[in-house]
């Protein structure tokens, strides 16, 4: 499956070529923490080198396909008497997973002949999974850039689900759409309040904000599944003895965006605008500045009178809000499965996954809304591959996370193309540069000279 | 994770003493009113009057015949009594001055008290009442995943690691552990599978830490999500629908220490337990002395600390990180065997947060060994806590109650503890040159 075609050897030394651009800006010895953070995620990187990541990731999963069919690897045991008997029994195992995996995600080619409706579904239920990790991704890059990791993703977006449902089952005499507008503020006020508790213990009383994020994310949960749900004024009566609350009322759901038969609401618009107002945030913005500062080298923007707690305070403040912008779409959003009521797991691990999509993303905006939109991809994609190809869907979390490390680690995938472009051409040996210490993430020094040239 | 330090640092040095007995003010008087809390809800409510009376079981088994009867105690005197300390700990913490050493002792008494008299207030007027013995086997069971997951993350950070994937070594050394177990039938074979998976991934947390440079902390949750959806996909196509010969395991066997195992109530409970509880004690008494008594835990400690510096001495710094981390892995994966072998089987994402815990053990114990123990045993405790009164009948649900130890670890990290200081390398990669 992985044969290197030469397209993708050229591939590789053009990803090699273009990370290694001279920036001759030599930097001290001196790392600092912010440093690191920012550069991980900030750093240049060829999009090749996140194409070949996919493939790569995609190839890993195939061979997991592979190896847990038990039809298939009993084939494996005849393998030198009949090759082709396994080889063919392997191929119709990954070719099925991946087609359906596609249909599932972009579009199934039996639907052209099909309504409107039918052909763009599977891409409705792309942006309907990618919705939730936009704004969980960008909550992420917001803390990352001030310097903090945010864990908390978990509790404060259940925070935030709590406040959304409170008002959308509670609050019914708002009409119609000021319903809808003051529910979603609800969770974004919810979230970020949870969010600022982090905060504000971090930089008034220095608390970790990893052990702080961890511990409230246990107190949300606990809370909301342990005591919440069974008190009277959540716990929904018709659903006896399950920990369940009442529906939101129609008026505080968010309406589909592109008509009734496709799976997508307007949380999509709302997180294309939360993107564009963080990409504003950091660009124009003087919070947003200030943040980047803080997130460099915190003694140097102190120095330069930047009150550095105040910015802790409020980036925790937005990441915790758009978290809580996850908590509105996962109860009054179409991906809500319990007809827009709040249950214990209605986090979904989009805390966690947020963490994966920023990362991809590089906590850039836009990057985010592509690594969440091949995230969201990859979910809806796999759903459908369950179903049809009887693949367990775990396989998408693997594939994701082999996707995050590849492109984080850029080295190991030049190294893995590199080393099959040296057995088929190797009249470039001899002069090849040494690796290069520090592929892009810790520095801004890359002092590789492009030995393939 | 230094930003903490790097932030405090600044605000520290400019005013030392004045934020200082402020904050000790400041806790004091905070702990004063958690008690005077307990002393009203606790000491004054109807659930401890009419001279309700508690019972502690101390019978290991309690359909034993003979042996130790109950204590009973009469519930509100104790209560208040218990309250009352706690009230007075406090004021005694918030205005008299004292050293550090006699604060701990201080705050150690207010803890106990507090517990003590929610202990009395929980199991007031029931028949059956708490059964002590089994309350501490609980806690010990509980507590031994969660000391082999710290003790991982406290190899890795000690020497300049980041490690939040301890949960994904729990995973994976369970899974290693089950598979090998259910295959081999020897459960000693598949604790050892459970330590050479763990070390597996922690293998790969080294890797990509030292040589590939990812950044730490994202690395750790990249790891864990790697970790669960293996270990799942792989429980789905493969243990589901072969469970018994895949997935089942028997229990670890008890082991009697002869002589101690015979001690009023704690000997049957503590000394009459599985060998890798023992095992367990034994590695934290060892990581301690090896951290700070052997020539490998001093440079340990300087890598994590200045591996520049470290390097000029000629450590080999990657090479004592790669070590570290394995080390640690294997640890982590031994906890990981030692959830399957608690429960009998695999489930999947089975470790269901505990690797957190785990991390939040470390930093509360602020980066030693004892430290990791005692605050792995606190969340081990009150984990036997909830199981023990789910029975009872309280007021309050005991899924709230279970909050009660992450909210006292947010108590104690923003102001008992106060600015902890990490490991002054913890999560730079160190690149020579």
């Amino acid at each position: 499956v992985s044969t290197p075609e030469p397209e993708k050897n050229e591939a590789a030394a053009a990803a090699k070529s273009a990370t290694a651009a001279p920036q001759p800006q030599p930097e001290g010895p001196s790392r600092d923490w912010g440093v690191i953070i920012r550069n991980v995620f900030t750093a240049e990187n060829s999009a090749m080198v996140t194409f070949l990541a996919i493939v790569l990731a995609l190839v890993v999963g195939a061979i997991m396909i592979v190896l847990s069919s038990t039809d298939t690897m009993n084939k494996l045991g005849y393998f030198f008497a009949a090759p082709g008997d396994f080889l063919s029994s392997a191929w119709n195992e990954i070719s099925s997973a991946y087609s359906s995996l596609f249909k599932g995600a972009i579009f199934d080619p039996a639907t052209i002949s099909g309504t409107p409706d039918q052909f763009f579904g599977p891409i409705s239920n792309t942006l309907e999974y990618a919705t939730p990790l936009i704004f969980g991704g960008l909550a992420i890059s917001v803390a990352f850039r001030a310097g903090m990791f945010n864990i908390g993703g978990q509790g404060q977006l259940i925070v935030g689900a709590i406040f959304a449902s409170y008002v959308g089952f509670s609050w019914t005499a708002l009409p119609g759409a000021l319903h809808m507008i003051v529910a979603v503020l609800a969770g974004i006020v919810g979230g970020m309040l949870y969010g600022g508790i982090v905060g504000w213990l971090k930089a008034k009383r220095g608390a970790h904000e990893v052990i702080v994020t961890i511990m409230l994310n246990y107190v949300a949960l606990l809370f909301l599944g342990g005591w919440l749900l069974n008190t009277s004024v959540f716990h929904n009566p018709a659903a006896a003895g399950q920990a369940i609350s009442k529906p939101a009322a129609s008026s505080a759901v968010l309406p589909h965006l592109f008509g009734d038969q496709l799976f997508t609401d307007i949380g999509l618009l709302f997180a294309l605008a939360a993107a564009f107002g963080v990409a504003w945030f950091f660009k124009r913005s003087k919070l947003g500045f200030e943040v980047r500062a803080v997130g460099l080298r915190p003694s140097a923007a102190r120095t330069a009178g930047i009150n550095v707690s105040r910015v802790q305070i409020a980036s925790m403040l937005i990441s915790g809000a758009l978290m809580g912008l996850i908590g509105v779409t996962q109860t009054l959003g179409l991906a809500n499965p319990n007809n827009n009521s709040l249950s214990p797991n209605i986090d979904a691990g989009l805390g966690f996954s947020a963490i994966t999509v920023a990362l991809l993303g590089r906590t850039k905006p836009w990057g985010v809304v592509g690594a969440s939109l091949l995230f969201g991809a990859l979910q809806a994609g796999g759903a459908l591959m369950q179903t049809q190809a009887q693949v367990s869907i775990e396989i998408i979390t693997v594939i994701q996370a082999l996707i995050v490390i590849f492109v984080a680690a850029p080295q190991l995938v030049k190294e893995i193309f590199r080393l099959r472009a040296h057995r088929i051409d190797t009249g470039k040996g001899g002069e090849e540069a040494p690796p290069s210490v520090d592929p892009f993430h810790t520095t801004e020094t890359i002092t590789v000279a492009g030995g393939e040239e | 994770m230094s930003t903490a330090s790097a932030t405090g640092n600044a605000t520290t040095t400019v005013a030392a003493v004045v934020p200082d007995t402020r904050s000790k003010l400041i806790s004091g008087l905070a702990e004063a009113i958690i008690g005077a809390l307990a002393l009203w809800g606790f000491g004054l409510s109807s659930r401890v009057g009419d001279n309700t009376h508690t019972l502690f079981g101390l019978k290991f088994d309690p359909n034993q015949v003979g042996g130790l009867s109950p204590i009973s105690a009469p519930s509100q005197p104790v209560a208040l009594a218990l309250s009352s300390l706690a009230i007075l700990c406090g004021l005694v913490r918030a205005f008299a001055p004292m050293t550090r050493k006699v604060q701990i002792w201080v705050d150690g008494v207010y803890f106990a008290s507090i517990v003590l008299a929610f202990l009395v207030w929980v199991a007031a007027g029931s028949t059956v009442g708490l059964n002590i013995p089994s309350i501490i086997a609980l806690t010990a069971a509980g507590a031994v995943p969660l000391i082999l997951g710290s003790l991982s993350g406290l190899l890795c950070e000690r020497s300049g690691v980041v490690n939040i994937a301890i949960e994904g070594q729990f995973l994976f050394g369970a899974f290693s552990a089950v598979i090998t177990a259910s295959s081999t039938g020897s459960l000693w074979a598949g604790a050892i599978a459970g330590c050479l998976g763990g070390a597996l991934m922690g293998s790969l947390l080294a890797v990509f830490a030292n040589r590939y440079l990812i950044e730490q902390v994202v690395l750790g949750v990249v790891l864990n999500l790697l970790a669960l959806g293996i270990t799942g996909f792989l429980y789905k196509s493969l243990m589901q629908t072969n469970q018994s010969s895949y997935n089942s395991v028997s229990q670890f066997d008890s082991f009697r220490i002869p002589g101690l195992a015979s001690i009023w109530v704690i000997g049957p409970v503590l000394f009459d337990q599985p060998l890798i509880i023992y095992l367990t004690v034994f590695l934290v008494v060892l990581v301690h002395l090896g951290l700070f008594r052997t020539r490998w835990g001093l440079r340990t400690r300087a890598v994590g600390e200045h591996p520049a510096a470290a390097d000029t001495v000629g450590i080999k710094v990657l090479r004592l990180r790669y070590r570290n981390v394995m080390l640690g892995g294997a640890f982590a994966g031994l906890g990981g065997a030692w959830l399957v072998g608690n429960v009998g089987n695999f489930t999947e994402a089975m470790t269901n947060g505990k690797g957190f815990i785990a991390l939040a053990a470390v930093i509360f114990g602020r980066w030693s060994p004892f430290g990791a123990l005692a605050a792995a045993g606190l969340f081990g405790f009150t984990d036997a806590l909830a199981n023990q009164t789910s029975s009872l009948q309280l007021p309050v649900p005991s899924d709230l109650l279970s909050t009660l130890p992450y909210v006292a670890t947010l108590f104690a990290v923003a102001g008992l503890i106060g600015r902890v200081r990490a490991p002054a390398a913890d999560g730079k990669p160190y690149i020579k040159g």
